[in-house]
């Protein structure tokens, strides 16, 4: 099987303090470190993990981005992904989910996808729009937070992470899997890794390549506006209690409310 | 190759003479973008091993008095024993991206680098350089997979920075060698499967494969240490111990192949010095930064300053000197005062750096909640072995002056 993973190139989490550009709204890519999600270190690792049970699988990395996402790619590459295919086009500057989920679709149609791993949210946009918006394109299941996932003939079973526990959900394939943070370990590249990775398969595409418009993806086609931006609200103070002998109710109902028992 | 965007940004502002960015006060001279993106991915990649794996357990072991095993796997699972060596299950990467592992590690405990250069440089490069196809078959491949761990014996009681009056012996005896002295200071000795031993031979000093279990060689650690606490450190003791002449290494004779071995090892520890420094430099900066005194960040006195002043441009200098160090050695043109220069400067600034950054943390720098302590003790052993620092001295002087001041 086909199995493909959607992955993105972000401002460094761990060094960068993000900064947003007041005039476009946007966040400040230029000038910073970029690295691959570290997110999607997870869900490669996942899908790593399942073409090696399943045999007889290839995997491919999908990214749009600009050309420097190559390196993003290149770690993918070197964390045991086959080969690779970047969409960059200078038409695709300021695309939004939409955009971006219709250029991923074009990709994964043309090349018959079995298998499409996501992770649930990129570490730097949260939109969380991408994957929905992939299997919408595509008229494929989606299965959401999955913390196991298994192929058993034409069906993906995966288990998905429930507030108590989980449930056994399936689908038929081709679909999009998306990955629960926290379930899958990344994996590290090996220095082997590292030096197959430039020799593998890189292939990058425009947007003719694909087919699409340019005025249906990036400014031009954004259906997505950001209208204002603006700080969070200081927190309040926290509430102080003092212990009248119904403390531990007293907490017990604010977890509660929370949802956190 | 060594293209990539953030180097165009700074670029572009200087040649418009605008004032540029502030660079990173972890990187002032933009060192990150002298390396290629393959370095960078080893780099990084070392680098977050170091933090998720290591990191929080290294000070135990350093406490405790032991070597963090439980992380050889690891280790050899990312593929860092011999990777800068060719074929026999080596990556084959280049000398800047084992020098750049060397960093990340030693940036992590000087023991944990040592224990990777004994293996890389000091145990598998000698196999691979100097060993016949049939040592190198048995031997490599377990040894890049971790399953077999190695150990270089030179130093000997009476014999440190003079290993040319080493005592041991190895006696022909048929289709056999005999060994018989003591090594002592070896690092990995007492974890070893097989030691590469360096005796004194009918024909000059040649170098011996001896396997652990062979009758008459043992080991005892050494104990009571306050320097590379988390790395094994062993005396090797030879009596009567019989080894097959097959063992020992065909491809050289004298003090060249001991020499050759710790070219290669020292030239990590340049990197890796860098590396420790680094650390410590970061934690006094980010210390004095958020420490309040007189109602002041202590960041803010003149006196710190000049200490976290010295240890920045200490720490880029150290970093140039090292990369263009590997680029020599990648090119071919690698010469040993420079590596001299490069393993004396650097770690001599190294523990320089540890000792300042202590300061700077007051009490709380002498505890193992902080890297500091920890690598200033380690330092004092990496200033001493691969050459002490007045040994490196000499190179350079009888480099320099074509007179020789050892003896
Ligand atoms: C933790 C640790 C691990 C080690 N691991 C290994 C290992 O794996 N394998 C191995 O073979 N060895 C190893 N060593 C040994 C190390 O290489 C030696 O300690 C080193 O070479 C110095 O030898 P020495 O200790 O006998 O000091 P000496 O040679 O006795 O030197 C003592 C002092 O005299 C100075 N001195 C000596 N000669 C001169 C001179 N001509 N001019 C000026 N000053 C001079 C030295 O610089 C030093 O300051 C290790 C040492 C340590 C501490």
């Amino acid at each position: 099987m086909k199995i493909y993973v959607c992955i993105k190139q972000i401002p460094d989490p761990n060094t960068v303090v993000s900064k947003l550009d007041p005039s476009t709204r946007r966040l400040v890519r230029s000038g910073v470190s970029l690295v691959l999600d570290p997110g999607d270190e997870s869900t490669i690792s996942a899908a790593i993990k399942l073409r090696d049970t399943i045999g007889n699988s290839e995997l491919i990395a999908v990214s749009m981005g600009p050309t420097s996402a190559q390196e993003a790619m290149r770690r993918a590459l070197a964390m045991g992904v086959d080969s690779a295919i970047l969409v960059t086009d200078p038409a695709l500057a300021g695309s939004d989910a939409l955009s971006t989920a219709r250029v991923l679709a074009a990709v994964l149609k043309k090349e018959n996808a079995g298998m499409i791993f996501c992770s649930t949210e990129s570490t730097d946009g949260y939109t969380g729009m991408v994957p929905g918006g992939i299997a919408e394109f595509l008229g494929i299941p989606q299965l959401t937070f999955a913390r196991e996932i298994n192929v058993e003939g034409q069906r993906a079973v995966i288990k998905q992470v429930t507030q108590t526990g989980y449930r056994t959900v399936e689908s038929s394939l081709p679909a999009v899997i998306t990955i629960a943070s926290g379930s899958f370990e990344a994996i590290y590249p090996t220095m082997k890794g590292i030096m197959s990775a430039r020799k593998k398969p890189f292939t990058q595409l425009t947007l003719s390549d694909l087919g699409i418009e340019a005025a249906q993806v990036g400014e031009a086609g954004a259906r997505e506006q950001v209208m204002t931006i603006g700080k969070v609200e200081a927190r309040a103070a926290g509430q102080v209690m003092k212990d009248d002998g119904n403390a531990a109710s007293t907490i017990a109902d604010f977890l509660q409310r929370y949802q956190l028992l | 190759m060594y293209h990539h965007e953030r180097h165009t940004i700074t670029m572009s502002s200087t040649k418009t003479s605008q004032q540029a960015l502030m660079p990173p006060a972890t990187d002032l001279y933009y060192i990150d973008h002298l390396l290629s993106e393959e370095e960078r991915m080893v780099r990084d990649t070392v680098r977050k091993f170091v933090g998720e794996r290591v990191l929080p357990i290294i000070g135990d072991h350093f406490e405790a008095g032991t070597f963090p095993r439980e992380l050889i796997p690891e280790i050899a699972g990312l593929g860092l024993l011999g990777m800068h060596l060719e074929g026999y299950g080596c990556a084959g990467l280049s000398a800047v991206c084992y020098g750049l592992a060397c960093q990340e590690l030693e940036a992590g405990d000087s023991g944990l680098r040592s224990f990777v250069s004994v293996q890389g440089s000091l145990a598998m490069f000698p196999i691979h350089k100097f060993g016949s196809e049939e040592q190198k078959q048995r031997w490599l491949p377990p040894m890049a997979r971790g399953e077999a761990i190695g150990c270089f014996g030179l130093t000997e009681p009476d014999s440190g920075s003079d290993p040319g009056s080493m005592r041991t012996t190895a006696r022909r005896d048929g289709d056999s060698y005999i060994l018989n002295g003591t090594k002592m200071w070896i690092t990995n000795g007492g974890i070893a499967d097989i030691a590469v031993v360096w005796a004194k031979t009918g024909d000059g000093i040649r170098g011996f494969l001896v396997e652990r279990g062979t009758p008459g060689f043992s080991s005892s650690d050494v104990h009571h240490k306050l320097s590379l606490r988390a790395s094994v450190t062993s005396e090797l003791h030879f009596e009567e111990c019989r080894i097959p002449a097959a063992n020992m290494l065909p491809g050289v004779r004298g003090l060249r192949g001991p020499l050759s071995c710790l070219d290669e090892a020292r030239y990590g520890i340049a990197w890796g010095a860098s590396g420790a420094a680094r650390t410590c430099y970061e934690v006094a900066l980010d210390y004095a930064k958020t420490r309040v005194q007189f109602d002041r960040p202590i960041a803010s006195f003149q006196l710190v300053q000049e200490k976290l002043a010295i240890m920045a441009t200490e720490l880029v200098k150290a970093q140039l000197l090292a990369l263009q160090l590997g680029r020599l050695k990648d090119e071919g043109l690698i010469h040993p005062v420079q590596i001299s220069l490069a393993k004396r400067n650097n770690v001599r600034e190294a523990l320089r750096t540890a000792r300042e950054a202590r300061s700077v943390l007051g009490a709380n720098g002498i505890t193992l909640e902080y890297p500091i302590s920890r690598h200033s003790n380690n330092l004092e052993s990496v200033y001493t072995y691969e050459g002490t620092d007045d040994i490196h001295t000499l190179i350079i002087g009888q480099a320099i002056t074509g007179q020789n001041a050892f003896s």
